[in-house]
């Protein structure tokens, strides 16, 4: 992190805040609000995925539960909006220290199953289980709340709603990751036999950045439950955890914003650019593969590369120091 | 008494059915530690085209080799050109996999209609068998014998030929075999066009029992997944035993407690994992 | 390139774009926004409904009572989030005066309270949750199609009066839709003195029946299939495989005429009932079964013609109000009170919670010039979504459900 990515994060805050009032249309901010709920799913996989080097395929786990059992409870256990919400908060992070507890025994592509099969298992349930689900069909009617008497329909309300957790969540996850904690995550993707022979409980510390996911994870859930008022078997399914990795390693996984770009780019591709192109579905694949042929370690870290690189070019051609050409060549090397 | 071996019959030739879409999976993923994500969208292309064979007039034998030669060469290209760059970057091979399993998936939707089609079973195969009071479809059995034929095949491969002691090599220690002198550039790009075509022609021969649907691929794809965890990555004979063993669980578990059925799969499979962590048969994950 | 600002100027130049034709003049065009599902799955599906909407449109010259009209298409590739964003879209973007859609029923379901918020007019061209006009009936909503177990009532009473069958295994797809068709098979089978002995589950997503077809009882008089999509071509293909020979009684998604095209001799002899059929006998059907050949080369089936009448739900209400739909309420009111003599389906009216009164075909499947089809062999007149029962108590009853064990009550 360098002064650099300070200024990032006050133009992006700036931006956001500002959102509302530069688009009008009541369309596009709702649809900026979905992109801020899956940024907070996507970043929160990102501690996964990007910090502590365990790919997830299950990560709509959370989202889901967290979906249904907030409506779940609001609608039809006649809970109030704040308690229900808390307790999604609760169940959700306890099923991820569950699930952590499961999946953590393996690793690489057995860990990738493990969640992958634990999703599979919490969808199953969510469609054979109709008398609390609703199966199929799903549970809807679900109100959203009125904190301190403000109106959550308003989509500029709902907006700024969901942009308060996004901010909380990113610092929540930028400081988590900063932490000393966070580079011992870190260090057990990179060296685990060394933080073993540190003296490090490797596997705690991974199940301890496993359940943080699950919380945020939780988080976007009960978001998302707010913002659609229903929920149905899909929040769950595979194809929503495989959409949400791909938004963290498209945008660049361990880095703080890629997630977010990847959700940007995710969301707008399936809801806005497919209502001028058909085979929206091909272009999004061909965006990927486009990626991972120009920036494969994504388009975040991927874009900072190839800007540090034009402009060495221009130093250099400045008379630049010899230093920053050597860079240029090293990366150069790794992008071939 | 009928009860199971009826079911066990069933069970063997839906794992039979397994083995063939989830060899060619393990094969990759063996020697190259590419997890091949677009394997279900290989297998349901490999169906298509053999569809689109059978249409102009071909005959299902050919219509297998078409299937697979078609998937074979889509498999060449993917990694000569872009897997070939990503070696060590799981990270990216999930994101072009995935990629690419998109762009097969929309095209089969664009290029055949999203109808569901069956597809047709050679007059020879129609039918069924009946051995006391039992009753069989003959295609079944005739899937069972050709997974037995092709695990054989394979392991004479791995196990008798020049190039298998070359894969075996590279499975069990891949710098090592480098430094013997074993040309990964060559060995490669053989093992995922196998491995390709091997879901390619697996998806014309499953045709007949699935028919041939748009979510064919998603619907594969983990299930694949399953019997090659459970098995134990990299292991032909582990993924052979795996996709048995879950045959045998998928058609006795509907049948006994029809109530698991949506995690009649996974659930055995969190079960093994949990506990043994490298599968059934696995040596090691990585 | 994207990096965090770049979401700022994504969505403001999606706004822009967006801006461009909002407004929707009283003398312009009537916007008719359509969800259908172009991607994924269901996308068959989703393109039947598109051609017989087309259909429709180009017989009326794309005008009805005097205005034009301007069909706005959103693809929600099958889901319940996309399907909400897209109607927002075309509600809040596209301004249109009514909607037409979407496939699945968890879609319907899933933009349910947004439409009653909004109060925009929707006509469902395919999606049959029966609850949608029976206990959370939806003032803004009108349906062109049966409910789940319309059809099937009638086709209990064919099954134990005309077919004489006494004992009969239901294998239906597992979600609410096979749940709501067997259910009310099962209750007027019962009801008429038949009984059933087994009911199987299969998850939608079944891969093999294999497992499923060797437990039917051998006992049975026959097997009523409940399936939807394509799973009707894969388990009666397997059913066949297997050597199967009781009867097979079908739902009308099992035989439709939407797959009906690509299957083969294993749909021979099925008997199924549906508000519709290709083989309906009449000059108004024939003559839109032949300009559906003419235009797409297959026969209409389901979705096709669901959409379709759809489409002559939203004329027929247009002329009805002269084509003003300034008053959202009259508008409405004139889709709750439509009526036609001569449709595809018949002669169609709604009952008081927006869903059609038909006719109720059953259906044998049948070779005929080398191609399959549904031929109507006998016809229940004006069907309600309640068969014979008083709604009330209808609706005070058990829900129609997985679990649901009535019937036999008028022995």
């Amino acid at each position: 992190m360098t002064a650099r990515s300070g200024v990032w994060l006050v133009v992006m805050v700036v931006a956001l805040v500002l959102v509302p009032v530069l688009i009008g249309s009541p369309f596009y901010v709702n649809l900026a609000s979905q992109v801020l709920i899956y940024a907070i799913l996507a970043m929160s996989l990102n501690l996964l995925v990007g910090f502590g080097g365990l790919t997830s395929l299950g990560h709509a786990a959370y989202l889901g539960f967290a979906a249904y059992v907030t409506i779940y409870l609001t609608t039809l256990a006649g809970f109030g909006q704040f308690s229900g919400a808390l307790i999604a908060l609760v169940a959700t992070t306890g099923l991820a220290m569950l699930f952590g507890f499961l999946a953590l025994r393996a690793s690489g592509l057995g860990f990738l199953m493990i969640t992958l099969a634990l999703g599979q298992i919490l969808w199953g349930l969510a469609f054979r289980w109709v008398s609390l689900t609703g199966g199929d069909n799903g549970l809807g009617g679900m109100q959203r709340p009125h904190p301190f008497g403000i109106d959550l329909g308003d989509p500029n309300a709902f907006y700024y709603f969901a942009l308060c957790f996004f901010l909380v969540a990113f610092a929540g996850i930028a400081l988590f990751v900063r932490s000393p904690f966070g580079h011992s995550l870190r260090g057990s993707r990179d060296q685990p036999r060394r933080m073993r022979a540190l003296g490090y409980n490797v596997w705690f510390v991974q199940w301890c950045g496993f359940v943080y996911a699950g919380f945020w994870g939780a988080i976007a859930g009960i978001l998302y439950a707010y913002y659609n008022q229903f929920v149905s078997p899909h929040a769950l399914n595979l194809m929503t955890s495989a959409e949400t990795l791909l938004m963290v390693i498209a945008g660049g996984a361990g880095t703080l914003f890629g997630p977010i770009v990847g959700a940007v780019l995710v969301v707008v591709l399936k809801n806005v650019v497919s209502a001028y192109i058909a085979r929206w579905v091909m272009l999004l694949g061909a965006v990927f593969v486009m990626i991972v042929l120009f920036m494969p370690e994504g388009l975040v870290p991927g874009t900072t590369r190839w800007t540090k690189l034009a402009l060495g070019r221009r130093r250099r051609a400045a008379g630049g120091g010899p230093g920053e050409a050597t860079g240029t060549a090293a990366v150069q090397e790794r992008s071939s | 008494m009928n009860f199971w071996v009826i079911q066990g019959l069933n069970g063997l030739a839906f794992g039979s059915l397994l083995f063939i879409l989830a060899a060619g999976f393990s094969l990759i993923f063996g020697l190259m530690r590419v997890a091949n994500l677009a394997h279900g969208a290989f297998f349901m292309l490999g169906a298509y085209v053999g569809l689109s064979a059978i249409d102009n007039g071909m005959n299902f034998w050919v219509a297998i080799l078409i299937g697979g030669l078609t998937v074979c060469v889509l498999g060449g290209v993917m990694e000569g050109l872009i897997l070939r760059r990503l070696a060590g970057q799981p990270l990216a091979q999930v994101l072009v996999t995935l990629g690419i399993a998109f762009i097969i998936a929309d095209g089969c939707l664009w290029l055949w209609s999203g109808d569901p089609r069956p597809l047709p079973m050679p007059s020879e195969l129609q039918g069924v068998l009946r051995f006391g009071g039992l009753i069989f479809p003959k295609y079944r059995l005739f899937v069972v014998v050709v997974a037995v034929c092709l695990a054989g095949a394979l392991w004479l491969l791995l196990e008798r030929s020049r190039v298998g002691a070359m894969i075996r090599a590279g499975v069990d220690d891949m710098e090592m075999a480098r430094v013997m002198g074993i040309r990964t550039s060559l060995l490669f790009p053989l093992v995922f066009c196998l491995g390709s075509a091997l879901a390619g022609a697996g998806g014309v021969l499953a045709g007949p029992i699935l028919s041939v649907y748009p979510s064919m691929d998603t619907d594969m794809l983990p299930m694949a997944l399953v019997v090659v965890i459970l098995g134990g990555v990299g292991s032909l004979g582990g993924a052979f035993v795996g996709a048995l063993v879950i045959g045998f669980i998928y058609s006795y578990g509907q049948a006994l407690v029809p109530d698991l059925a949506y995690v009649i799969l996974f659930l055995p499979m969190v079960l093994v994992l949990t506990i043994r962590p490298t599968g059934l048969f696995g040596r090691r994950l990585v | 390139m994207l990096r965090p600002g770049g979401i700022l100027s994504a969505l403001v130049l999606s706004a822009v774009l967006g801006t461009v034709g909002a407004q929707a003049q009283d003398n312009g065009p009537i916007k008719v926004g359509f969800l259908t599902v172009k991607s994924g799955a269901l996308a068959a599906g989703g393109r039947q409904m598109e051609e017989g909407l087309k259909l429709c449109v180009d017989q009326h010259d794309g005008k009805m009572a005097g205005r034009k009209i301007d069909v706005i298409t959103a693809d929600t590739a099958g889901q319940p989030a996309v399907t909400k964003t897209k109607t927002q879209e075309l509600v809040e973007r596209d301004n249109v005066d009514v909607l037409i859609g979407p496939l699945a029923a968890f879609e319907a379901l899933a933009i349910d309270d947004y439409i009653r918020k909004v109060k925009v007019p929707i006509i469902s061209p395919s999606a049959a949750a029966e609850d949608l006009t029976q206990r959370k009936p939806n003032p803004w909503f009108v349906r062109a199609v049966g409910t789940s177990a319309q059809a099937h009532h009638p086709l209990g009473e064919y099954a134990a009066k005309d077919l004489g069958y006494k004992k009969i295994a239901i294998i239906a797809d597992d979600f609410a839709f096979g749940h709501e068709i067997a259910s009310g098979f099962q209750r007027v089978f019962k009801d008429n003195g038949g009984e059933i002995v087994q009911k199987l589950w299969p998850p939608l997503n079944t891969a093999d029946y294999g497992s499923y077809i060797t437990q039917i009882d051998p006992d049975v008089d026959a097997v009523f299939a409940a399936f939807a999509g394509g799973n009707g071509i894969k388990f009666l293909g397997q059913y066949r495989n297997y050597g199967m020979t009781k009867p097979v009684l079908g739902s009308m998604t099992t035989v439709d005429e939407g797959i009906l095209k690509n299957m083969g001799d294993e749909a021979l002899g099925v008997i199924s009932a549906g508000w519709y059929s290709a083989g309906i006998d009449t000059p108004t059907n024939q003559a839109f079964v032949k300009a559906v050949r003419k235009a797409y080369g297959s026969d209409p089936g389901y979705y096709t013609v669901g959409a379709y009448m759809a489409c002559q739900f939203l004329n027929n209400a247009l002329e009805q109000v002269h084509g003003d739909v300034s008053d959202k309420q009259a508008f409405m009111k004139a889709l709750r009170n439509v009526n036609i003599d001569k449709s595809p389906y018949g002669p169609v009216k709604i009952d008081d919670y927006g869903q059609p009164i038909m006719d109720i075909e059953i259906r044998k499947v049948e070779k005929k010039d080398g191609r399959l089809q549904n031929t109507v062999i006998k016809t229940y007149p004006a069907v309600s979504q309640f068969w014979t029962y008083d709604p009330k108590k209808f609706l005070a009853g058990p829900v129609y459900s997985r679990d649901y064990d009535g019937g036999g009550e008028k022995k």
